[in-house]
């Protein structure tokens, strides 16, 4: 039996260690904001947060994680109304929708990094997160609105 | 006469062969009733958790998910498996009838309470360095301990090298007894730090390479060695980083496992600092010291100047997959590894392990960028809170073409050889594990 938190809750489980940390999520705890895209660790659909930092949990064994914070899409934040949610809906970001948890996720650990991201930045740290209906430029554009009103929260 | 000679020669190895056996057979300390809690003072036993703590005696002596220092934990040596054994104070299988002398014996001597010998796979090469009060206060911590009844696993090391009689030709030829040897021309700090490093943590147990016999080269020492599967990388001047480890950078990778300038801890440094140099038992300043030691040893501060353009070069390449025309390589990068490893065009993030200024690139062997890279690095690796992903999916082709991709543009060294081979070498290991 292997422990952790996931989004706030202490939850064990019984996978085996070297079960994928994204099939734990989904079929044992149920919850299936994350995606399973490529299962290789190069698409970024089933990024989640260990210890609030975005990683891609189809390629993280459940072992290395134990008795760590995890955090899923459904967890981002408690209303789903993270500034990068509500930028999300509101430039109407996706079109399919399949990768959508993932870019978020990802986009969340960027703008801790750099709050204030310049293109290759956005570039550099989204590379992985494929979209096949190639939302990008809806993607960054909602990233830079999400960092501004980011930034005007924790100055302001 | 050449049969007299003969003669001459069989005498002398029999009279040899049996005086060593004589020698070898060291006398048994009377065993005792287990000490009472109330005999040791509680400063005594808090020194003892402190140098316990530093030297990291429980990464042998626990095994995964075990009771601490019950032992059981296999240490991996060129002769075969060697258990950590039970050095909690249970009466039958612990230390629990070891009188002080035992103890001291025992560190100083490689000798076990009942007169046989230790197998080396035990430091106490390096233990015969302390000082009485540092064994005085290890035994109170020790002494005062649950005890655990645990027996673990027999060795594995085969015939006759399991003979125990035989280490003592081993000690005769290799092992000298003695107290650590300050040096007046340092500085107290200094001293301090080299007495911790080298009676205590015994760092060049993983960073000395070893000769067929098993014993420390001491010509070669911190000159780096493979150990569990890692290189433990060389520590002198020989060092590979490509920034010297400053005081503050080592400082601060001793105590949280990470340094922005140079990488995350993993594979079998993990225990020195998660289970040791990071707890809190461990003053800052024995950290330091111990910093302020082999900083010396690497002569970072003959290198300092270099420090700021590495770094805006490092930050600078950190980036290649972005901008470059089509590069299948830097695409796998780009695909796989850039959106944790890239760092912005100001300094590296501690969160980010910029790869252009991490040794398992530079190393001359490809070894421990295969691990990280096949078995990932999870968080209760390294430095706490951060998770590398496993990327075993990739096939060994796949990670050879990372490898040579990162090599040829973040560290700017020569090509490492048969890398595909070696991908799959490790694979193979981390299986059987």
């Amino acid at each position: 039996m292997i422990t952790f938190q996931l989004n706030g809750r202490s939850v064990s489980v019984h996978s085996p260690g070297d079960a994928p940390l994204l099939w734990v999520i989904r079929d044992e705890l149920g919850l299936t904001g994350t995606k399973f895209g490529c299962g290789i660790g190069f698409c970024g659909a089933c990024t989640v947060h260990v210890e609030g930092r975005a990683t891609r949990s189809c390629v993280t064994p459940l072992s290395t994680i134990a008795g760590s914070k995890v955090t899923t899409i459904e967890g981002l934040d408690p209303e789903g109304k993270h500034p990068l949610q509500a930028a999300w809906l509101e430039l109407q970001v996706p079109q399919c929708g399949y990768c959508q948890s993932g870019q978020i996720m990802q986009a969340a650990t960027l703008l801790k990094d750099y709050p204030n991201p310049t293109d290759r930045d956005i570039n550099a740290v989204m590379a992985g997160s494929v979209c096949r209906c190639m939302a990008y430029r809806r993607i960054k554009k909602a990233i830079k609105l999400a960092a501004t009103r980011m930034r005007g929260v924790t100055h302001g | 006469m050449i049969r007299r000679i003969g003669a001459a020669i069989f005498v002398m190895a029999f009279v040899g062969t049996v005086s060593v056996l004589l020698l070898s057979r060291r006398h048994a300390i009377a065993p005792i009733d287990p000490p009472a809690r109330e005999s040791f003072s509680a400063e005594s036993v808090a020194r003892g958790e402190t140098l316990a703590a530093i030297g990291h005696c429980a990464s042998c002596h626990t095994h995964a998910g075990g009771q601490p220092f019950a032992g059981g934990y296999g240490v991996n040596t060129p002769f075969g498996i060697v258990y950590g054994t039970n050095i909690t104070p249970d009466s039958k299988t612990g230390i629990g009838t070891w009188p002080f002398q035992a103890f001291l014996r025992v560190m100083r001597e490689g000798v076990a309470r009942d007169g046989s010998h230790l197998f080396p796979a035990f430091p106490y090469n390096a233990y015969t360095k302390l000082t009485d009060d540092d064994l005085s206060a290890l035994y109170a911590y020790l002494m005062t301990r649950p005890p655990v009844s645990a027996s673990v696993p027999s060795n594995t090391v085969p015939f006759p090298l399991n003979v125990r009689a035989l280490q003592e030709g081993w000690k005769l030829l290799l092992f000298r007894s003695g107290r650590f040897q300050s040096n007046p021309a340092e500085s107290d700090e200094w001293n301090r730090g080299a007495y911790l490093a080298e009676a205590l943590s015994d760092c060049s147990g993983c960073h000395t390479p070893r000769n067929s016999l098993g014993s420390e080269k001491t010509r070669d020492d911190y000159a780096g060695a493979v150990v569990d599967g890692w290189i433990a990388p060389a520590l002198d001047r020989a060092n590979p980083s490509p920034l010297p480890w400053t005081q503050e950078d080592l400082f601060c990778f001793l105590r949280t496992g990470t340094s922005s300038m140079h990488g995350a801890a993993a594979g079998t440094m993990t225990p020195v600092i998660r289970d040791a140099l990071a707890l809190a038992v461990v003053p800052d300043s024995d950290v330091r010291a111990i910093a302020v030691y082999f900083t010396d040893m690497n002569q970072a501060a003959a290198r300092a100047s270099s420090v700021d353009a590495t770094v805006r070069e490092a930050i600078a390449t950190s980036d290649l997959a972005v901008k470059q025309p089509y590069d299948a390589d830097a695409n796998l990068y780009a695909s796989a590894c850039m959106s944790c490893h890239y760092n912005s065009a100001r300094a590296p993030l501690p969160a980010r392990p910029e790869l252009a200024l991490n040794s398992a690139l530079t190393l001359p062997e490809p070894t421990n960028f295969i691990q990280v890279v096949l078995n990932g690095v999870g968080s209760t690796n390294g430095a706490p809170g951060m998770a590398m992903p496993a990327y075993a999916s990739l096939t060994d082709v796949e990670i050879a073409r990372l490898a040579a991709y990162l090599r040829r543009t973040r560290a700017k060294s020569p090509p490492w050889n048969d890398v595909e081979r070696k991908v799959a070498a490790v694979r193979r290991e981390s299986a059987g594990r």
